[in-house]
């Protein structure tokens, strides 16, 4: 069926200052993916996929401003883990303010660098997990990514890497757009932590693709920086081996759109795929997580547990899906999205989906929303704890089954200081 | 140390008195028990002391050492002095039973004005008193009250009892639930606590706490006042023979 003219011309517009180029293999993947994109077009609200987060602030031809934001002293998150810092600016990979990207057990290559290099592994990884996603909802802002992503990094783990990689994306223009794509690799038995913090630049579409081999163990934890004015739409498409780990988690405070997808596919027996996030958002913040969880192997483990906190008429969105395949047998899939709504203005739309065509398999899923529970306000201030100390204590307890998704400590305690301290300064 | 002058009250979203008028006064070592009949007021008494929201004090004035309680929020209440152990204690998922012990412990104490307490002091406090209460570590772990069974919600009431160190003790209907073992457990917990310095409110349906923990004076509430007040020999007076002879004295 032809595109309608109105997306056509939409995606001519979004389109005509990127460049598709290169010779190799990357441009090559580019190419397709410039033509994949040609026959689907850009999304718009009338899009089931898009029916709660209107996405024509992220398909506009040039982003919406955004404002810069002063954290004051506050450090950056994960500032005190030790990590090899790769740091980027309004999407532009910055090496005077990165550290040298040698890690032991790593192998790190930029994508400008990469069009001309044979770089095997990335081949079957670029754009590749991406189409694999396509099906069966389609999500044109990562083939537009793809097509036209200017930075990134190709990363390949072969053993246990020496300490996290830590991506930091700064946001210096209130005009810039940003559109990133990273390639990890994780072979056999390989164990890699990936941090990504900062809000990027005023708009980011941003790609992950991950291949997590048989054994192998990938963790990622990700703050989405504190700006109120950026928005953000992302995409971590993972394919996990047998008895492989997957684990990924992000927080999100402020910020006036997000929308997160992650499709994460469990090929082999045995594998293990955790999403988590937390998200706080006050005023104009319309935060949308989009999860498909694809069970193909046998006892594979998947959990999706998402929780917000939203005030002064903050929307939340949740769409997640566990599709356990024929012969998927044994499957252990759980998912829960909840929000706390400190007032009346705000609200969470919830889709949470399950298909299921093996016949051996136990999966659950739950959805609520409510406010803070009087009665234990009240338990916590009959004991003399300030009332809104008990708030931030109760709203800390309501996010902490997401945050416990973060194996590292150190991280997790980043985190959680992170969000009281967004809590201290949001009155409720 | 209590003093309760003519409180009248009702509910705020309906408009039903519950309470009509209760004189009550303890003095500074003081145990007092409460009895009475089902919705007589009792426990709505303990929670507009503690400061619950949803009632409405039409009349009348509660202080505490002197301090007018009744216009405090409910943490200043607790940081006054004044201590509440739940008839139901609340579960409280996702908050450690340790970490809301010493947010309390500590936020009391800074709002006296004193240093906040060193981990390691806490932690050598907390298990001393929770040994005495059969408490075990594992339960200081958990989260509040989650998964707790009856007497293990009344020995932790107790065990915060112990640990904020209150002036002013109320203890709405903490037999209930209890079997015999617990109730002698936790009103040994309360026995230990008392001192000239401390007073209680004991507010229960039946006579057989108060064989545990000896009450100077019982004070009989219906329709929302105390219509007779006497020594311990009043509830046994109830024990055997009912609420309905004191009823129709009192009319």
């Amino acid at each position: 069926m032809a595109l309608a003219q109105t997306k056509t011309d939409a995606l001519t517009a979004r389109t005509a200052a990127l460049t598709a180029g290169g010779s190799g293999w990357l441009g090559a993947a580019r190419r397709d993916a410039v033509a994949r994109l040609a026959a689907m077009g850009l999304p718009t609200k009338r899009d089931e996929y898009w029916r709660y987060t209107d996405p024509a602030s992220l398909t506009s031809a040039t982003p919406t401003p955004a404002a810069l934001f002063d954290a004051g002293d506050e450090a950056p998150a994960f500032d005190g883990i030790d990590a090899l810092k790769l740091v980027f600016v309004d999407g532009v990979f910055d090496p005077a303010q990165s550290d040298d990207p040698t890690l032991a057990g790593v192998e790190i290559t930029s994508l400008s660098q990469a069009d001309g290099v044979d770089i095997h592994w990335a081949r079957d990884i670029y754009g590749v997990l991406e189409t694999r996603g396509q099906t069966p909802v389609q999500r044109p802002l990562a083939t537009l990514n793809t097509a036209y992503a200017s930075e990134g990094f190709l990363i390949r783990a072969t053993a246990k890497a020496a300490r996290p990689i830590s991506l930091i994306y700064h946001h210096t223009s209130v005009t810039s757009d940003a559109l990133i794509h990273h390639c990890i690799k994780l072979e056999k038995d390989a164990e890699l932590t990936i941090l990504e913090n900062g809000p990027a630049a005023a708009r980011v579409t941003k790609v992950m693709e991950v291949e997590v081999a048989d054994g192998a163990r990938f963790h990622h934890i990700r703050a989405q920086g504190r700006d109120h004015e950026r928005r953000a739409v992302t995409h971590v498409f993972a394919r996990v081996g047998a008895g492989a780990l997957f684990k990924s988690f992000t927080l999100t405070a402020n910020g006036c759109l997000t929308r997160n997808e992650q499709i994460i596919e469990l090929v082999g027996d045995d594998g293990v795929a955790h999403v988590a996030g937390a998200a706080v958002g006050d005023g104009t913040f319309h935060h949308d997580d989009t999860v498909f969880m694809t069970h193909e192997g046998q006892r594979c483990e998947s959990r999706q547990v998402f929780k917000k906190v939203l005030m002064n008429g903050a929307v939340g969105v949740f769409q997640g899906k566990i599709l356990v395949k024929q012969g998927a047998q044994k499957t252990d899939g759980y998912q829960i999205s909840q929000s706390l709504l400190l007032d009346g203005d705000s609200q969470f739309l919830a889709k949470p989906e399950l298909e299921i065509y093996a016949d051996d398999v136990k999966c659950s899923h739950g959805s609520t929303s409510g406010a803070i529970d009087d009665t234990a306000l009240f338990y916590l201030q009959s004991r003399g704890v300030p009332k809104r100390m008990a708030q931030s204590l109760l709203v800390l307890a309501f996010l902490a089954e997401a945050i416990g998704e973060i194996e590292d400590e150190a991280i997790a305690e980043d985190i959680r200081s992170r969000l009281e301290g967004w809590l201290q300064r949001h009155e409720h | 140390m209590l003093e309760i002058k003519n409180l009248h009250v009702k509910l705020e979203e309906e408009d039903k008195v519950i309470l009509n008028g209760v004189d009550l006064k303890i003095g500074p070592g003081e145990v007092h028990a409460i009895m009475g009949p089902n919705g007589s007021g009792k426990s709505t008494l303990s929670y507009v002391l503690a400061g619950r929201e949803g009632y409405e004090v039409t009349e009348g004035s509660a202080t505490l050492q002197g301090e007018e309680l009744l216009e405090m929020e409910p943490e200043a209440r607790a940081a006054a002095g004044l201590f509440l152990a739940f008839q139901y204690p609340v579960e409280i998922p996702g908050v450690g039973n340790m970490t809301f012990l010493r947010t309390a412990v500590n936020a009391q104490r800074k709002a006296r004005g004193e240093d906040e307490l060193s981990a390691g002091d806490f932690l050598k406090t907390v298990r001393a008193k929770a040994k005495d209460l059969k408490i075990d570590a594992e339960m200081l772990k958990r989260p509040v009250n989650v998964g707790f069974s009856g007497g293990e919600k009344k020995r932790n009431e107790i065990l915060q009892m112990a640990m904020l160190e209150p002036r002013m003790c109320i203890l709405d209907e903490t037999d209930s639930g209890l079997d015999v073992d617990a109730m002698k457990l936790v009103s040994e917990g309360v026995n230990a606590l008392r001192d000239a310095g401390r007073s209680f409110l004991v507010i229960t349906h039946y006579q057989r706490l108060l064989d545990h923990i000896k009450p100077d004076v019982v004070h009989i509430m219906a329709a929302g006042r105390i219509i007779k007040s006497g020594g311990p020999e009043l509830a046994l007076e109830v024990e055997h023979n009912g609420y309905a002879a004191l009823l129709a004295e009192a009319e």
